[in-house]
Parts: structure tokens; C-alpha cells; sequence
């Protein structure tokens, strides 16, 4: 399912800064990101990329940074927004869900008052049963067994897989137009990671909701994404459909970020990993930040940094692959 | 765990960074009551005992908190008042520290049944209010600021023993000092030269809180008879007096700011202190 | 959970067996012959009291037995005769503690309020002006002299101002409420006399804010650092996600969490509270537990001084006992374990 028209959610430019004793972290450096309503975005990179505070700082919920660029929803800029513009947004257009079940719910709170509190938030004329029922409702749509029962457990009597799917309902609650997912199936179990995903899918159909899935696994975007950013230290070095991506990768990074994945027509234990780690965003080296892990890298990567260039259906920021593909053309 | 050497060489380093604001004017007044203390005898302004004015004298320019009912100057009173407090705070904490180590050094190492009946001993202490067990020691011993010394010294000492017993476990757990012990270091050794180390700060945090804790409570016992007597001047002893004077309320005014400024001072800079090195209480 | 509180209170028996024990080495201390502390100088003379404190205390006997003797009292709740009100040290305790209790409690009540507001909007605004005033006021509550505190207080609100009244639980010319509780301000309303409610609260208000305000100073700082631990939390961040209001954020998930530890503390603040009672009580001639203790300490009336400090060991272990069960209750994690 591919979407068409205009995006819902636009960030321009994005930077986030962090002050650091070690001076100036630049966590983000400049990201241009389109969603739109019902497709599936996955923004995939290691951590430290700034894949998960580019998104933090989409709703504001960044403290002690400097946001720069351009958030858009629809026309309402959410950049320096006031708190009541911000607060409109967040779990009522945009909801997010993230990594670990196990800290992201109150541990004294039972679910079904969690889930009250975020539906009354955004609908304050809700009484007390209406939100009862919605909340039992909306746990059996996430095929949560005794649901009315455990609106009444507490997040410890929860497994992990549990407490995720109330994530998720709390999340659509309020019947939010995109849901970020931050690595939601990281900290589960394998089999239960399937099983998270499928139900992630099958509410982005049922409710034409917009999919944003950060994540570090490519593994994981294959089946579920329509598109994918690849970041690195702080910016998107390769944009693609997810079909093109995996059939040839443009960047170098993007290339090596696919060798790591276990293939069925390869042997396990050929599996590689990439070589060195990624840079500290408090000292950057010149050029392109890939360049000292990279093995294409020649002089010229190290004194600039490549910008997005068109190539095919994809966008790549490599000085070398743009070289040699002679038909970029600036985006 | 926190860094062995850090909090050390910070103190060394220059002006450290937690001595700002208002933990620098407490740092400051300290000071000052320090040399107070040290020196008054040669430039106290009148004798702190002898009948100098007139009785029951408001503040004036000659005497700047007044007189008290036996026409001596508040203002020296006050000022020599400093000589019994931060003096025995000191030995207090001192003591303490010293007893606690001893036996929280035992405890640690030892363990068993040594550590179980240390250990309880300290948590059944550390169950009374201060100011009640030291009240019922001093009386047993006798009223006076000896006594009174003493009492404190035994009220206070476990804190200390909890806190050298909790390090000690934590750095025998650590693999470099297990193997300092399999080339035979003796346990003495160890003691010194990496659980004292690690001790150092949070002993120092306390042990400045505390210090303020001490001069109250010498005043408090002071204040109920069973420390400091008139007519010395000792500030819990000069609120005693105040309050039968009810009326010249400079008389209690003046020794009460003393020790809430003396107080303050080191409740601000082990505030300071413990937010710097992230010392986490111990109670 | 019921183990847990089963294990709890079997222990119970032994800290109190503990304290019992500290406290007859202490009675023992004296240098001196412990007669003394047990019928007081004056009665030396008498032989009839001694031979009778003899036999009763087993003074004649080993230290062991002596100790045998001491714990035996104790458990038919023989503490010895007071020797400045010829009462029986239990008796006189039994009479005093409904005013220390009535005082603490309103003491307790207020600062615990006044410094979770205090702390939570320190927490809010974290190294703004309102941090530091709050930081402020709560070492002020730890240093300040109690004592001289109230002096302080009674000088300028009763003596200068004349808005409130002067030491005592009500004004000396009135007349007691029928003793039902021991509370001045509960067995006044339960026979009816709204004047003499209004009385015995308006003597409250001195001695309970000076006890109260170290209080204050304890629970802020608590507050205000679990509170900081918890904003750091996932769960703050979902709930701000979800776009809850930053009020909601704070009283309803981050305040619960905070409050946990808090309950721990009152136990400690209970001790703080018989401490401080001990001074206030005297300044405000408060007819308790407090002001007992400093006339025995004064009048050196051993047996008095003894029960209190039983009773200050044993209030504390009690408090502790309490607060943890009000723990286990209170989180989930624990209470459905």
C-alpha cells in the first residue's frame, strides 16, 4: 500500500543540539522527513544516530536541547509552539509508542486508569464508565485476553507482550493520524516481536493511520515499511521505497547495514558487522561522518560532507556513489 | 560506586565548584566563628562574666545586643559562647568518627555473628531520638558539659559504624582488593589504603551535617540543665536565662541567631556537599 | 505480602527487648550506687523504701539479676515511681502522652502538607527562585533552635501582637474538656463547647509550626529529589506524550511514585517530632510527654527520665512498623506480591 497526496506531517531541516560538558552535541543535523496518511515509514539506524530524538523533538518532548527547522502538522508549526499547541498534538494527532514496556507504564497506577487519563486528556467529556468501556474495548482490539479484567491489573502482573499492546491501545486512544513506534518490539521476546509488528500493520490499515518505525533492525522494516530513511550521526543518508532499498542499496552505509542481516542464501556465520563505531556528535570528524568506517571512502569524504542526491527512485548523501551513478541531481 | 580519587583532588583543586552562593557564605561564616572561637580572649570587647553596665539594657552602640539581668554584655557572651560549641561539636563528631570506623571496620570484616550483634547494637541505638537517649545518659552521668559530651559521643557514634560497615562490604566485594588479600596484604593495609579513601566523602558529608546537628543538641541539653551552667556562657544556657527574662527579648535573640547562623552554615555547605558528590543519606 | 508483615512483626518483640536492654544499661551508668536512681537521694534515709526498692529491683543481687529483675518489671509495666510526682512512671506517662500525641499529630499533619507542596514546586521549577527559597526554608527548619524558636514566636504573636494566646493547651482560667480522647480539640466538640474548640486550636497554632517546620524541611527535600528521580522516568515521558496535561503529568503519576519513599520517612520524622516535642513542649509549658522529660532531667528524677526514654524507642520502632505496613499497602508491586 503505497500513499499518494499531501504529507500530514512534514519536518524541515530539523537540528537538535545538546549542551554537553564536552561542548556541543549535534544529535540531529538537518533532517527532512515526509509522512503521509496511511503509509508506513521506517527510520532505521544504530543507536546514537538521532533517529529516536529527531522524533522526540517532532512533539516537544525534548528538555535542555535547542530544536531548530521546521516541524509541520498540516499548517500548525510545532517548533517553539506553546505547550497548549503541542499538547493538542501529541497522543491526539501524533501519539507515539516506545521502547520498553516494562518503564513505560506507571508501576502504581492500574492500566485501565492510565488509559483514562490519556483519553481524558483529549476528550474531557468522557465519564467515568464511557471510558471504561472504551478502554476494555480498545484492549480486545489488541486481542488482550479478559480485557475486563485486567483494565483493573497493575503493569507488574503484565507480561511484556501485554503491557506493549497497552501501549498501543493507550497510543490510538484518541484516534491519533500517525503513530511513531520507537524500537516497539526491541526489549520482547522473538516470538511476541512478530507478533507486535502484525497488530502494528494491521491498525495502520484499519485506521489509515500513518506508521513512523524507528528502528536499528533492518530485519524488521522489511515486511512492515513502505519507505525507509537511513540515519547516520545526526542526518539521513539514503532515502528509498523499501523494494529498492533492499534490491540495491545506495549508500555505502545502507550496504553494510544490509550484510549484517542473517540471509537465507547465505551461511549464518558469515554474517558480518560493520568495522569501528560511530562517531561522538560532541566531535565530528570533517566531511562525511561515514567515512573512517567506510570502504569506499576516498579523499574528498574526508574534507565535505555529501548532500541528499537523487539516484534512481532512491536519495543518497555519498560523494562516491553520486560520482559514479553521473546522474544525480541535487533534491 | 563513585570515583576513588576524584572527590579527593577536587577538595585540592583551587576553589572547588560546589563552593558557590550560598555554601560559600556559609563556608565564609564558619570561618569567621572559627576565628571567633580561636581568638576572642584577646580583643573580647568586655569580660563575658563580670557586671559591665547597667541591668536589662536595650541594644545601643556600647553594647550591641544589649545587657543581660546581671548587667553583662550579651554581645561578649555570645561572641565567648562559641568556645564551648564548636569545640565540643568537634570532639563530638571526632569521636564518632573514630568509635564508628573501629567498629564498622570490625563489622564489615569480620562478619558472622560479630557483625549480626554490632549491627543490632547500632540499629537499637540508632531507634531512640537523640535528644532523649543523651538526656538519659547525661543524667546518669551527671549534669555538665563533659557529661553531656560523652552522651553524644555514644548517641552518635553508629551513624558512623553503619555507614565505614556499608563501605567496607562494598570494597570487599571488589575484585582488586580480593586479590590485594590473596598476595597477602594485611587487612590493615586494605583499610587504609582503599576503604578510608572511598569513606572520605561520604563520612565528610555527614560528618558536616552533623557537626550542625551537634551544636543544637549541646545547646538543647544546655538549654534543659544538663550541659553548659550558668554562669558560663554557653548559648543554650543564655537562652535559658532569656527565657526568664521574657521581656528583654535581646537576651535569648542574640545566642539563638548564633547558633542558627552556625547551624545554617553547615547544614548550607553539607548541602552543597552531598549534592556535589552525589552522596546519598545514609539514614 | 503476609509473610512479609508476618516476618515483620516477629521481630517486633526482640527490638523492643533491645531498647528495654540499652535502656538498663543506661539506668546502670551512674557512677554511684544505682539506689539512688531508683528511690532518689531524699528517701536514702528512709530504710523501709529502700529495703523495699531492694527487693522489688533485686539491688542486692548480680548485675544478670538485676537485669532479670528489671525486664520483669517492665512487663507488668513497672517503671518505678516517679520521684517528683509520687506517681508511677507509667501512670504519669499514660497521662501526658494524649497532649504530646494531640500536638504531633497537627504538627505532623501540617508540615507533611505544607512541605509536599513545597517540594513538588521546587521539583517544578528545579534551580529557579522558588527552588532556592524552598532550599532555604527547609534548612532553616533543621537549624533552627526549637526552644528559641517559640520564644521567638511568643514574644512577637502573644506578648507584642497579642493574636495569639500565650504557653498551655487553653487559656488557664478556662476549664478542661471531660477526657474522652485526650484531645483538647476532638473532646471539646464532642461535648459540644465551640469556644473552647476554638481555644485549644488557637494554642496549637504556635507549638505546632515550630515543631512542624522541621518537618517541613525533611519532606521537601525528600520530595523534591523522588520526584526529580521520577521525572527522569519512561513513564513521565509516555504520559507527556500522550499529551497530558503537565498538572496531571506531576499530581497523578510522577506525585504517587514520589510519595512512596515519603511514607518511609515519617517514621524518621516521628523521631524528629519527640525530639523537637521534648524542647517545645517546655517552651510552651505543654503538659506532655516532652515537658516531663526536661522537669525529670532537671530535677534529675531518674525513674521519670528512664520511661521517657522507653517510650521515645518504643514510639519510634512502632512508627516504623507502621510506615511499612502503610508501604506494603500502598504499592501495588508489593501489596499483590
Amino acid at each position: 500500500m503505497t500513499a499518494t497526496g499531501e504529507p500530514i506531517l512534514r519536518l524541515r531541516d530539523l537540528r537538535v543540539t545538546f549542551q554537553t560538558p564536552a561542548g556541543p552535541a549535534r544529535a540531529v543535523r538537518g533532517v527532512d522527513l515526509d509522512v503521509r496518511a496511511g503509509e508506513s515509514v521506517a527510520v532505521v539506524g544504530e543507536s546514537g544516530s538521532g533517529k529516536s530524538v529527531s522524533m522526540l523533538a517532532t512533539l516537544g518532548l525534548l528538555h535542555n536541547a535547542e530544536v531548530s527547522g521546521s516541524v509541520k502538522w498540516g499548517d500548525t508549526e510545532l517548533v517553539g509552539a506553546s505547550t497548549d499547541t503541542l499538547r493538542s498534538v501529541r497522543g491526539r494527532r501524533i501519539a507515539m509508542v516506545f521502547q520498553d514496556p516494562m518503564t513505560s507504564l506507571n508501576p502504581v497506577l492500574t492500566i485501565g486508569k492510565q488509559m483514562s487519563l490519556v483519553m481524558k486528556a483529549h476528550q474531557p467529556n468522557l465519564g467515568k464508565k464511557e471510558l471504561r468501556t472504551k478502554a476494555v474495548d480498545l484492549l480486545n482490539r489488541l486481542a488482550i485476553p479478559q480485557a475486563d479484567r485486567r483494565i483493573d491489573a497493575y503493569p507488574h502482573e503484565l507480561s511484556g507482550g501485554m503491557r506493549q499492546r497497552v501501549m498501543i491501545a493507550m497510543a490510538i486512544s484518541n484516534d491519533p493520524e500517525v503513530l511513531i513506534a520507537d524500537e516497539p518490539t526491541t526489549a520482547l521476546d522473538v516470538t511476541v516481536q512478530a507478533q507486535i509488528m502484525e497488530l502494528l500493520l494491521k491498525l495502520r490499515n484499519e485506521h489509515n493511520l500513518a506508521l513512523v518505525l524507528i528502528t536499528h533492525d533492518l530485519g524488521v522494516v522489511a515486511g512492515s515499511a513502505d519507505r525507509v530513511a537511513v540515519m547516520y550521526a545526526g542526518r539521513i543518508v539514503e532515502r528509498a521505497p523499501v523494494l529498492g532499498l533492499f534490491a540495491s542499496p545506495g549508500h555505502p552505509y545502507t550496504s553494510a547495514l544490509l550484510d549484517c542481516l542473517p540471509r537465507l542464501d547465505r551461511r549464518h556465520d558469515v554474517v558480518s558487522s560493520i568495522g569501528g563505531t560511530p562517531p561522538n556528535p560532541a566531535d565530528l570528524p570533517e566531511g562525511c561522518p561515514f567515512a573512517p568506517r567506510c570502504p569506499k571512502a576516498i579523499d574528498a569524504c574526508r574534507s565535505d560532507e555529501p548532500n541528499l542526491v537523487r539516484i534512481g527512485t532512491s536519495d543518497v548523501a555519498c560523494s562516491v556513489v553520486a560520482a559514479g551513478a553521473a546522474v544525480g541531481e541535487p533534491v | 560506586m563513585t570515583d576513588v580519587i576524584s572527590p579527593a583532588r577536587r577538595l585540592r583543586r583551587g576553589r572547588p565548584e560546589w563552593l558557590r552562593g550560598p555554601a560559600l557564605v556559609g563556608a565564609i561564616a564558619i570561618t569567621v566563628w572559627l576565628l571567633v572561637a580561636l581568638t576572642v580572649p584577646l580583643w573580647s570587647p568586655y569580660d563575658p562574666l563580670a557586671e559591665v553596665a547597667p541591668r536589662l539594657q536595650g541594644p545601643s552602640w556600647h553594647h550591641l545586643m544589649g545587657t543581660d539581668q546581671l548587667g553583662r554584655d550579651v554581645f561578649t557572651r555570645m561572641l565567648w559562647g562559641s568556645r564551648t560549641s564548636l569545640p565540643v561539636a568537634f570532639v563530638v563528631i571526632l569521636s564518632s568518627v573514630v568509635i564508628g570506623t573501629i567498629v564498622g571496620a570490625i563489622a564489615g570484616y569480620r562478619g558472622g555473628w560479630i557483625d549480626a550483634v554490632l549491627m543490632r547494637f547500632v540499629d537499637i541505638t540508632m531507634a531512640f531520638p537523640p535528644i532523649l537517649l543523651a538526656m538519659a545518659i547525661t543524667a546518669s552521668l551527671g549534669p555538665g558539659v563533659r557529661n553531656a559530651l560523652i552522651a553524644m559521643v555514644l548517641v552518635w557514634w553508629p551513624i558512623y559504624a553503619r555507614l565505614l560497615r556499608a563501605q567496607v562490604i562494598a570494597v570487599k566485594q571488589r575484585e582488586y582488593v580480593e586479590s590485594a588479600e590473596a598476595i597477602g596484604v594485611k587487612r590493615f593495609a586494605i583499610l587504609r589504603r582503599y576503604v578510608l579513601p572511598m569513606a572520605y566523602t561520604p563520612v565528610l558529608v555527614n560528618a558536616t551535617m552533623d557537626f550542625g546537628q551537634v551544636v543544637l543538641l549541646t545547646a538543647s541539653l544546655s538549654f534543659i540543665g544538663l550541659g553548659a551552667r550558668p554562669p558560663s556562657p554557653e548559648w543554650g544556657a543564655m537562652i535559658t536565662e532569656g527565657a526568664t527574662q521574657f521581656y528583654s527579648w535581646w537576651i535569648a535573640t542574640a545566642p539563638g541567631l548564633a547558633i542558627l547562623v552556625v547551624v545554617l552554615a553547615f547544614n548550607y555547605v553539607g548541602d552543597a556537599l552531598r549534592d556535589s558528590f552525589d552522596v546519598k543519606g545514609v539514614l | 505480602m503476609k509473610r512479609y508483615l508476618a516476618r515483620r512483626m516477629a521481630v517486633m518483640p526482640f527490638l523492643l527487648f533491645g531498647i528495654a536492654s540499652i535502656v538498663f544499661l543506661v539506668s546502670r551508668m551512674t557512677p554511684g550506687d544505682p539506689l539512688v536512681t531508683i528511690v532518689g537521694e531524699r528517701n536514702l534515709n528512709n530504710p523501709e523504701i529502700v529495703a523495699a526498692a531492694k527487693a522489688q529491683w533485686g539491688l542486692d543481687q548480680s548485675m544478670p539479676q538485676q537485669y532479670a529483675s528489671f525486664m520483669k518489671n517492665l512487663v507488668k509495666g513497672n517503671l518505678g515511681t516517679s520521684f517528683s510526682t509520687r506517681q508511677p512512671v507509667m501512670h504519669d506517662l499514660w497521662e501526658r502522652l494524649p497532649a504530646t500525641l494531640e500536638l504531633t499529630i497537627y504538627a505532623l499533619l501540617g508540615g507533611v502538607t505544607v512541605g509536599i507542596v513545597l517540594g513538588v514546586l521546587a521539583a517544578r521549577h528545579r534551580n529557579k527562585f522558588i527552588d532556592h527559597v524552598s532550599r532555604f526554608f527547609a534548612l532553616i527548619g533543621s537549624s533552627l533552635p526549637a526552644f528559641w524558636a517559640g520564644l521567638l514566636l511568643l514574644y512577637v504573636f502573644y506578648a507584642r501582637l497579642g493574636w495569639l494566646p500565650g504557653p498551655g493547651r487553653i487559656d488557664p482560667r478556662g476549664l478542661a474538656p471531660n477526657k474522652v480522647t485526650g484531645f483538647y480539640t476532638v473532646d471539646s466538640l464532642l461535648q459540644g463547647d465551640f469556644g473552647l474548640f476554638k481555644d485549644s486550636v488557637m494554642h496549637l497554632i504556635l507549638p505546632a509550626t515550630v515543631l512542624g517546620w522541621g518537618v517541613v524541611g525533611i519532606v521537601s527535600r525528600l520530595v523534591r529529589a523522588s520526584l526529580l528521580d521520577e521525572f527522569s522516568m519512561d513513564y513521565v515521558r509516555v504520559a507527556r506524550a500522550m499529551g497530558l496535561r503537565e498538572r496531571t503529568v506531576v499530581n497523578t503519576h510522577a506525585l504517587r511514585n514520589a510519595l512512596l519513599p515519603t511514607i518511609t520517612i515519617v517514621a524518621f520524622t516521628f523521631a524528629f517530632l519527640l525530639t523537637g516535642a521534648v524542647l517545645t513542649e517546655t517552651v510552651f509549658s505543654w503538659p506532655g510527654v516532652g515537658s516531663y522529660a526536661v522537669n525529670a532531667s532537671r530535677t534529675l528524677d531518674y525513674p521519670a527520665i528512664i520511661g521517657v526514654t522507653l517510650l521515645g524507642g518504643t514510639a519510634f520502632l512502632l512508627t516504623n512498623l507502621i510506615s511499612d505496613i502503610a508501604y506494603a499497602f500502598a504499592d501495588p508491586r508489593i501489596r499483590l506480591s
